[in-house]
């Protein structure tokens, strides 16, 4: 993975072979989630810092449970209480965080490439926590770690990726992540949130929801940011959920036992209907909870454990 | 005060002609030419196996003086030129403030005077302070001494106050250096439009940003019977659209930055502030194009777009680093490497993208190199090898994507006025 061996900073360029070890150390580690007392000393004396540029409140919870649950010691650091705003630079930040002892920085960025900049220049194990429209591997780690347990395996399956694909870097990572373990990716939106020669990357590229949902066995919807209307990119959130919002209809075009996924938060009777997201088909709250294991998995990775000792 | 050349393949693109002679330099003024020349008592200079030129003049510098002197000098902006082989140059008017007016083309030419060892020639601004809306005072600023007009760095966003630009320059009967960009189809971008851009995350800038603006001007041009200079061109259908254009007479030239024939959007890989400018790094598609129309002449001149700024504003994130790089001290480098030695053309057609043709467009002699002529000579050893390191530079910015990358082909010996003002 991306520099797996200190840092996550994307899945672009990952294996199997990198992936594998994450997806089945994340299961011991919802093992543990489920005991009456899910709380286990492995990081005891380790720092992590949660450096969250922009607002987050369940990618920031998850990492910040997952410290705790190993018994980490975690910070919060958001921009509106840092120094950030007083025009601090981000590499100064980080040495300054650094400095502190961290050992361990999960940083979410409103710009993409900041966790390279920033692993580039600190010690502690950088974690990208999403960055622009880059990536969000551990939100594709958690997809990849929900879809194995309810499959069973991933080769072979085939993913559709409907949304604003253009400004997301889970649409991003899901790619990279999935093509990696074997499946067959499409990605599905309107022509003008699509991005450039995104077919090079393996995804096949649909406009019309109803094809690329065709037999697919995982439906994974995007968030739309309302903002994009302001920017011309849509004409309205009715339309939109006319050509691509999930409803029963659509998923019945998938294959029967499809799941549905959405990294949340969700629109809904926007890009998803109330039916679909509670249906039996959906898989949106076990993504969260998977959240938190998969995080377990990457802290315990990073900050210094080794392989087998976890969750003991 | 005596110079003498020897033994070096004179390159004379305003003769014509690429022979080995001898120069004997008298004065700043070339006074012989010939075989053997015994001049005693003067000082000589050895170019046996070199390419012995006019001086290189690169018209499209940002010196950076007034306002953003951290970034760069008139004196070591001319420092870098003189290191890069150019005996001339052209600064762009947007600095600080912008250059606009009689005093400050004055105050660039008095700066240039004191500090520069190379010529240096001011552009004025096309508008007030480039802000796109009044006419700026062109007839005093060319009376000054102003070479040309732009608004580089800051396009004409209306086509309305651009042929009226077009239509007073074209009175003048100076060329107006557009630098072509469509400010919409731009805005937030910060690398081409493409796959590259799709894996990094960041917002692309289309081809068509560049291209839109490549026709409107172009037809404005046409229409005001003005001299119209596109610089830095990135993009094939630029290209295809400056090679119609002249085609039809309409009175169109273009320059390219090296690192557009060089580099494609792939140098941007790792965030790489480096290779951030504007118009961004293309394709393989556009490079391809680019020499091709280095080759059949649709592109005319050479100019690096010298643009450097300080390590701390390049050191920070990716989208909040100034787009622009260094070039002077490459330019022959890679000029040489990539397209002579590359076999898009030969060295006196790079010779003459560099000197005649740039110097046609400004309305300024360059050589003959013959008695009369003013001693302005560049000297290059086209086998000289030499690995890019910024630490070398004379120029302020070290913001380059060549680090460490092997030339062969670089200037040896910079003449202004028959001094010798840099050897390598």
């Amino acid at each position: 993975m991306a520099g797996m061996k200190k840092d996550l900073l994307g899945l672009e360029g990952a294996g199997e072979k990198e992936i594998t070890p994450v997806l089945d150390l994340a299961a011991s580690m919802k093992e543990v989630m489920g005991r009456q007392v899910k709380k286990v000393p492995t990081l005891r004396g380790k720092t992590v810092v949660n450096l969250f540029y922009e607002p987050s409140t369940r990618t920031r919870t998850s990492f910040e449970l997952a410290a705790k649950y190993l018994s980490a010691d975690a910070v919060n650091i958001s921009s509106s209480a840092s120094s950030v705003v007083k025009g601090e630079s981000l590499k100064d930040t980080a040495a300054t965080i650094a400095a502190l002892g961290a050992d361990v920085v999960v940083l979410r960025h409103p710009m993409a490439g900041a966790p390279h900049l920033l692993a580039g220049s600190v010690k502690p194990a950088v974690i990208n926590a999403g960055d622009g429209f880059h990536e969000h591997p551990t939100q594709a780690l958690l997809d990849l770690f929900t879809v194995m347990e309810k499959k069973g395996g991933i080769r072979g399956l085939k993913v559709t990726i409907v949304g604003d694909i253009l400004h997301s870097r889970v649409a991003r990572s899901n790619i990279w992540g999935f093509t990696a373990m074997g499946a067959s990716v499409r990605v599905c939106g309107p022509a003008t949130m699509m991005p450039a020669d995104i077919e090079k990357t393996g995804a096949g590229r649909f406009t019309r929801v109803e094809e690329a949902l065709e037999g697919t066995d995982v439906v994974m919807m995007l968030r739309l940011q309302l903002e994009r209307q302001q920017q011309g990119l849509f004409p309205g959130t009715g339309e939109y959920a006319r050509l691509y919002g999930l409803n029963r209809e659509r998923l019945a075009l998938a294959a029967k036992d499809a799941l549905v996924m959405h990294p949340g938060p969700m629109n809904r009777g926007v890009e998803i209907m109330q039916d679909v997201a509670g249906g039996v088909q959906s898989v949106i709250n076990e993504q969260v909870t998977n959240g938190v294991a998969v995080r377990m998995a990457l802290l315990y990775l990073l900050a210094g454990g080794g392989p087998g000792e976890a969750a003991d | 005060m005596r110079l003498l050349i020897r033994n070096g393949m004179v390159v004379d693109p305003l003769a014509g002609t690429t022979a080995e002679y001898d120069l004997l330099i008298e004065n700043g003024v070339i006074v012989k030419t010939g075989r053997a020349i015994q001049a005693s008592g003067a000082e000589v200079l050895d170019a046996g196996g070199k390419i012995v030129a006019p001086g290189l003049l690169d018209m499209h510098v940002h010196l950076r003086e007034p306002g953003y002197e951290a970034k760069e000098t008139v004196q070591t902006g001319c420092l870098a030129a003189a290191r890069g082989g150019f005996t001339a140059l052209a600064c762009m008017p947007n600095t600080d403030p912008v250059v606009d007016n009689r005093a400050l083309i004055r105050y660039i030419l008095e700066r240039a005077r004191e500090a520069g060892p190379v010529r240096v020639y001011p552009v004025g601004a096309v508008t007030r302070g480039s802000a796109g809306r009044e006419l700026s005072e062109m007839a005093d600023m060319k009376d000054a001494g102003a070479v040309a007009f732009s608004d580089d760095g800051r396009p004409v966003a209306s086509s309305a106050v651009m042929l009226r630009a077009m239509q007073y320059a074209g009175m003048l009967g100076a060329a107006v250096i557009s630098h072509c960009e469509d400010p919409e189809l731009s805005a937030g971008g910060v690398m081409n439009d493409g796959f590259t851009s799709t894996r990094l995350g960041l917002k692309g800038i289309p081809t068509a940003a560049e291209e839109v603006m490549v026709a409107r001007d172009i037809i404005l041009a046409e229409l005001a019977g003005c001299r119209l200079h596109i610089a830095h061109v990135s993009t094939a259908g630029s290209v295809r659209l400056i090679r119609e254009a002249k085609g039809r007479g309409v009175p169109v030239t273009a320059e390219v930055a090296p690192h557009h024939f060089t580099l494609t959007d792939e140098a941007v890989e790792g965030y790489d502030t480096s290779a951030k400018v504007n118009p961004p790094l293309r394709g393989k598609a556009d490079v391809a194009a680019i020499k091709e129309a280095i080759a059949d002449g649709t592109i005319d001149v050479i100019a690096t777009d010298h643009a450097p700024h300080t390590a701390e504003e390049k050191d920070v994130e990716y989208d909040l680093a100034p787009f622009g790089m260094v070039g002077l001290e490459t330019a022959v480098g890679l000029v040489w490497t990539e397209l002579v030695h590359g076999g898009v053309i030969g060295p006196a057609r790079a010779v003459a993208m560099m000197t005649v043709t740039p110097a046609e467009i400004l309305g300024l002699k360059s050589g003959p190199l013959a008695p009369g002529a003013v001693a302005d000579i560049t000297v290059i050893d086209p086998w000289l090898e030499e690995r890019v390191d910024p630490g070398n530079f004379s120029s302020k910015g070290r913001n380059t994507p060549f680090t460490g990358r092997l030339l062969k082909g670089l200037p040896v010996a910079t003449v202004v006025g028959g001094k010798v003002v840099c050897r390598r």
